[in-house]
């Protein structure tokens, strides 16, 4: 894309793209960008999609095992909703020139990462209670305030999954709360899940500001609207008000409300944890892959089925032509 | 054939960061044919930033008519909704 382009008509062309972002407007998959822009994006948006894949893993855990037919429906659907996901980002990120098959190559080599909250295990019904409203409501955060980056087909994707978000953090949160006001056993499940719950989906959020590789250039370029630690607060203010209804405790010793930055103040997240959870030595992180490969290997012979029974259409129609 | 030239679809991007959007068809030899007119026919007051041509015979769409097979199962599940949810007040702009 930027096949030779003098020193000078580089710097002109990155000038007007700055440009172009400071002015709100949005970047198109047609037009010039920097090549640090495009694989900045493709970075982001395939994690992004990777995480949606494998964030079904953990829920789908659940689906043979709901309390109820009614819950089951549920479950699935929002299960099905997460693969959809998955679909509406890869393919808005094919249209940075990578292909679906090197996205999914990087990811199961391992050099693409996904949320390291899907690493961890989905021991009790009450996880997926803890899932739907812990960490959707953390990714709905983040996926908010990615309507407005900067890259078009990104954006759109965001405002559609944004819509079909909606029910997602509201089923877990009344799975919660039906366990919180049932037996005391119940009550004890829903405390379990969110005790574990809670620091993971924290994490969510990536590394302070400060420790953050990416984020000052993803600032810049308008791929990320608020940093991590500001979606982080934000998550953090709205999730106590959340707890306190139905009457469960955010395992946060620190957790206190600070008058003066209109904030609440809380504890420090487990650094080590997450970069052992990143870099594959989650509790799960080889199960899910393992997976997930398994699944890609498995559905090999209905895409070579499909491509055999198309190309035998086109023959057959060829030979009547002919 | 027919004596006039292939039908395309047209779409339009009027402002960056939207959809392109059908705006109608027009007739043409080629692709690039198909642009140019775009252009004269359907952006004479800058109505977009992008156009988007496609032969119609390319185009391959269900027919509302089918609806009831092809949709039939999406009707019957309220709780893909968020309002299927009812929450305690406090805590219902979630
Ligand atoms: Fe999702
Ligand atoms: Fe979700």
């Amino acid at each position: 894309m930027t096949d030779n382009l003098s020193d000078q008509q580089l710097e002109q062309r990155e000038t007007e793209f700055q440009q172009r972002i400071d002015a709100e407007e949005k970047i198109e998959p047609k037009d010039w960008m920097p090549e640090k822009y495009r694989q900045n994006l493709i970075r982001q948006m395939s994690q992004h999609a990777h995480s949606e894949v494998i964030g079904m893993q953990p829920e789908g855990n659940w689906i043979t095992r709901a309390p109820t037919l009614h819950r089951k429906a549920i479950l699935l659907a929002k299960v099905q909703d997460e693969g959809g996901h998955g679909l509406y980002l890869y393919s808005a990120a094919e249209t940075l020139g990578i292909s679906r098959e090197e996205l999914i190559a990087s990811l199961h080599s391992g050099s693409a990462k996904y949320a390291s909250i899907f690493n961890y295990p989905t021991l009790s019904w009450a996880d997926i209670g803890a899932i739907g409203w812990l960490v959707d409501g953390a990714a709905i955060c983040n996926q908010v305030s990615l309507q407005r980056t900067s890259y078009g087909p990104y954006s759109r994707g965001m405002v559609r999954i944004c819509k079909e978000e909606s029910f997602h953090q509201r089923q877990g949160y009344h799975i919660m709360m039906t366990l919180a006001r049932g037996s005391a056993e119940q009550k004890e499940m829903a405390q379990d899940a969110l005790n574990r719950f809670w620091w993971p989906s924290l994490m969510m959020f990536g590394p302070h500001d400060a420790d953050s590789v990416h984020s000052a250039q993803s600032m810049k370029w308008k791929i990320k609207r608020q940093s991590n630690d500001e979606l982080r607060q934000k998550f953090v203010d709205q999730s106590v008000k959340q707890a306190e209804v139905i009457e469960l405790e955010l395992p946060d010793p620190d957790l206190k409300w600070n008058e003066e930055r209109g904030h609440y103040d809380f504890g420090e997240i487990d650094w080590e944890e997450f970069k052992r959870s990143m870099t594959g030595g989650g509790p799960c992180s080889r199960q899910r892959l393992a997976h997930n490969i398994q699944a890609h290997d498995d559905g090999a012979w209905v895409r070579e089925a499909m491509r055999a029974y198309e190309s035998k259409k086109r023959e057959a129609k060829d030979q009547a032509v002919a | 054939m027919s004596e006039h030239m292939q039908l395309f679809e047209v779409f339009i991007r009027s402002r960056r960061g939207l959809d392109h959007k059908h705006v109608g068809s027009l007739h043409a030899e080629a692709h690039a044919q198909a642009l140019e007119y775009a252009r004269d026919v359907y952006t004479r007051r800058s109505e977009g930033v992008s156009i988007w041509v496609v032969k119609s015979a390319d185009i391959v769409a269900s027919q509302e008519a089918d609806c009831e097979s092809f949709y039939d199962p999406l009707d019957d599940k309220p709780y893909r909704h968020a309002t299927h949810y009812q929450l305690p007040e406090e805590v219902d702009s979630m």
